[in-house]
């Protein structure tokens, strides 16, 4: 409370959210790839330990808006972006912004299951190792806690060394979240993380992402329109690259302000 | 941690900076002996004399003469290269069943990837008496052998690359022609070989290119006589043949022998690099045109 | 009705004629074969492998330039790899859509298709005369390198161009930097391909003459190279040498060095070709 406090006072003060409250906060955000605007004028504040689901048909802008927060949009070409995201308060734009310590603290899972072409242990191992962390019997801990929370150590703990492109789909796609939870980030992002993936598996990822809010603030992008109303607790609608409405899910899908909203969550367009 | 990013990113440049030094060593080289050749020798001479004696007393200094058997042999190489490389490219991507394939292409590879020295003995050793028998005035060196087996190592050049741009062309178009009932070699000739004719043609002109520069066969079986004619059956030299006749005696330095050499090699080098802009001009064109 | 036959009869023709081809190809290959080793293989002993080069065709061996092939090809792998290598690398993960990265792309399009003799001038003015290297050991190994280094770039490309870019993503979303995704993530998954690349563009070092010759390799060396700066001689270049001579002592003992030659070169290519296929089922 005290370190926000401090930090806060390097901002002007006219900014007057309360930023206490919110873990992610993004102002008048525009994006471009070349002369098509992707993004237009978006502004959005996102609570701490909650999820939010942003959805929206396809081209409607959600994937490069969730790409924004960990600034994988980065290495689009001609991608240009103005505007103000911040996380507790920082700016992630800023000059002095590290974009790998960035990447530390928000977490990306990504829509097709991508574990490296290594055994599970070295997955999940990946980013301790690439902060220079040396000492075995801590990476140790941290694979177990990471497969743990992702809920599938009781499924690998016997095989660890086994190449993780043996495992299933959906364990996969468990396998790449604990990988991102070892880092342990306080963000976390997922790109349509179930598409790839079968109704089984899809209710298992589902279930672990509702035990992660309790640790973790989640957006979630998804097509799916049932996964957004049963898993999240705020929705976005995205369309053409505006942000349509914003609100607690229950809102959005029992009565939502906007007729285009209306229209894309009865399943009329998109 | 940011400095060692960059210096990595520096020494890697460094790295991708060694082939444009490399270019600029090739020209600086050159042109370097050739200008001070060409302060002896007029360039008018060098250009349209026909006879090419540096070596002899009586010295001419006619590149022609080099020219000549140079084309000569790349032509009758190409000659034999061009039907059978296209026929084979053709072939594979059209009819063969995919296991003949399979194991075909390899040994097509291994073709490929023989020494030039190699080829140069068989067609000294087996070639030329075989072509003797068939044609007994036929001299012991001669640019008719050395072009066939110049020929045969560049088939695989040829139908390789130019399956890649048979392979390029977009499957609908041969599933478009086969659905109006063509015939597979009507379908190779009238949709594939015109669709892909700009892979085809860069395939062609890149073989060209690799006939003009290439040495070892010459070297060894078409002689050592510059001679302006387009004669196949008597002894000839290439550009590439008389530089390796220099190296191989004991030019000085600085001397008018060793500057020739340079000024053959200049010649050589703007043949090439002539061909090989216009195939990368072709292949540039052609890429943007499937994008 | 008429016309459909025909159009059939053209198109089994077709047929019979690429076949034909295709066989003729690999027939030309089985002369040449045989009748290398129809005459070298009586050469091909222990001692001819461990003899120096004689005057007496009976006598001649191939020792020292067996010696020089494997100092030479020692030499180019540990100039032209990393440089190779790292080039590639530079133009695939460095180098944005910029002026000097397309000005790169066409210079080492160029210099792939740049004769082999012309390095051989090349390595002639610069090392043997500018730098002084005479022509030694050292001067051959720079001029081969530079001769195979855009094969070693392109396939270092086309290796890395193949590794899925959402393992990349992977590992940047994890907080990795670029040299340490390119480190631990796209250089592991492309190595078969790097290493396929790296074996043919040696086995076409191997069988270079021509360059060497302008150089100023030595047909008749001796003695086995103690230094840099040493003359040498190489496989290629003793099998030339013994081609020209008009004694037909000499043609057997060429043909001899030949299968030495096409074995170390085949093997090569073996080797690639058996690494190349392991990689691609790896990657699907």
């Amino acid at each position: 409370m005290n370190a926000i406090m401090t930090e806060k006072t390097n901002e002007t003060k006219t900014e007057a959210s309360p930023s206490e409250k919110y873990k992610l906060h993004a102002k008048n955000v525009n994006v471009y790839y070349g002369d098509f605007q992707a993004i237009k004028d978006i502004s959005m504040n996102i609570k701490p330990k909650s999820i939010t689901a942003f959805i929206g048909p396809s081209g409607c802008g959600k994937s490069t808006f969730i790409r924004l927060f960990n600034r994988m949009n980065d290495y689009v070409d001609d991608f240009k972006m103005e505007g103000k995201i911040k996380i507790d308060d920082t700016n992630i734009y800023g000059k002095k912004t590290q974009v790998e310590e960035l990447r530390k603290e928000v977490g990306m899972v990504f829509q097709k299951p991508n574990p490296f072409p290594k055994s599970i242990f070295e997955n999940v191992a990946y980013g301790l190792k690439i902060q220079g962390i040396k000492d075995k019997e801590l990476i140790a801990q941290r694979v177990e806690k990471a497969l743990v929370q992702a809920d599938l150590w009781n499924e690998v703990k016997d095989n660890l060394n086994k190449s993780a492109l043996a495992l299933s789909g959906g364990q996969q796609q468990r396998l790449c979240i604990a990988r991102t939870l070892a880092v342990e980030p306080s963000i976390l992002l997922m790109d349509e993380p179930t598409s790839a993936l079968d109704p089984i598996s899809t209710a298992k990822i589902e279930e672990l992402i509702h035990h992660l809010k309790e640790f973790y603030t989640i957006i979630i992008v998804t097509h799916n329109m049932q996964q957004a109303s049963r898993i999240s607790d705020y929705t976005a609608f995205f369309y053409m690259g505006e942000l349509i409405e914003f609100d607690k899910t229950k809102k959005i899908f029992t009565n939502p302000e906007k007729k285009q909203t209306e229209n894309y969550i009865t399943g009329r367009f998109g | 941690m940011k400095v060692k990013e960059k210096i990595i990113e520096f020494i890697l440049k460094l790295c991708a900076s060694i082939t444009i030094f490399t270019t600029i060593g090739i020209i600086v080289v050159l042109l370097f002996e050739s200008i001070s050749f060409f302060r002896t020798v007029s360039i008018f001479e060098f250009l349209t004399d026909t006879q090419w004696t540096p070596l002899f007393s009586e010295k001419h200094f006619g590149i022609l003469a080099l020219v000549s058997g140079t084309f000569l042999t790349a032509a009758i190489a190409i000659a034999v290269a061009l039907p059978i490389g296209l026929t084979i490219a053709i072939y594979l991507n059209m009819y063969a069943p995919k296991s003949f394939r399979k194991t075909l292409k390899p040994f097509l590879e291994i073709l490929a990837a023989i020494p030039t020295v190699v080829y140069g003995f068989f067609a000294l050793s087996v070639v030329t008496p075989f072509l003797q028998t068939i044609y007994p005035d036929l001299e012991t060196f001669n640019s008719l052998s050395a072009g066939i087996v110049m020929g045969i190592m560049i088939i695989p050049f040829i139908s390789s690359l130019s399956e890649d741009a048979l392979y390029a062309v977009p499957k609908s178009l041969k599933l478009a022609a086969f659905g109006m009932g063509s015939t597979r070699f009507q379908t190779a000739f009238k949709v594939m070989v015109p669709a892909a004719s700009s892979g085809i043609i860069v395939s062609i002109i890149l073989a060209i290119s690799r006939a003009i520069g290439e040495t070892m066969i010459v070297a060894i079986a078409a002689g050592q006589q510059a001679q302006f004619t387009l004669n196949p059956t008597i002894p000839i030299q290439t550009i590439t043949s008389y530089i390796v006749q220099v190296s191989s005696g004991d030019a000085p330095q600085g001397s008018l022998e060793y500057k020739t050499i340079f000024a053959a090699g200049l010649t050589l080098f703007l043949f090439t690099f002539t061909l090989n802009s216009i195939s990368f001009w072709i292949k540039k064109k052609y890429q943007e045109k499937y994008e | 009705m008429n016309n459909l036959k025909k159009n059939r009869y053209k198109d089994q023709a077709f047929k019979a004629l690429g076949m034909l081809f295709t066989l003729f190809g690999i027939l030309i290959l089985a002369i040449l074969l045989y009748n290398i080793v129809r005459v070298g293989f009586t050469r091909i002993n222990w001692d001819f492998i461990t003899s120096l080069p004689s005057r007496k065709p009976e006598q001649a061996g191939i020792y020292t330039a067996i010696i020089g092939t494997l100092d030479v090809m020692l030499l180019t792998i540990i100039f032209a790899i990393p440089v190779g290598v790292g080039a590639g690398i530079y133009l695939e993960e460095y180098s944005k859509k910029s002026r000097l990265s397309s000005l790169l792309e066409i210079n080492i399009s160029n210099l792939a298709g740049v004769p082999s003799i012309i390095y051989g001038l090349l390595g002639l003015g610069i090392f043997v005369r500018f730098f002084n290297f005479g022509g030694s050991i050292l001067a051959g190994s720079l001029t081969l390198s530079l001769l195979i280094l855009p094969i070693i770039i392109v396939a270092t490309r086309e290796a890395i161009k193949a590794v899925p870019s959402s393992l990349k993503e992977a590992s940047f979303a994890l907080g990795a930097s670029k040299w340490q995704t390119i480190r631990s993530v796209v250089l592991p998954s492309s190595f078969g391909g790097i290493i396929t690349g790296i074996i043919l563009s040696l086995s076409r070092a191997i069988g270079e003459t021509a360059p060497l010759i302008v150089v100023g390799a030595m047909a008749y060396v001796p003695f086995v190279p103690h230094s840099l700066f040493d003359t040498f001689s190489v496989l290629p270049m003793q099998i030339f040498n013994w081609t020209t001579r008009p004694q037909q002592g000499f043609a057997v003992a060429a043909a001899g060095a030949i299968i030495v030659l096409l074995l170390i070169t085949f093997i090569m290519n073996g080797i690639a070709v058996y690494l190349r296929n392991k990689w691609q089922k790896k990657l699907q």
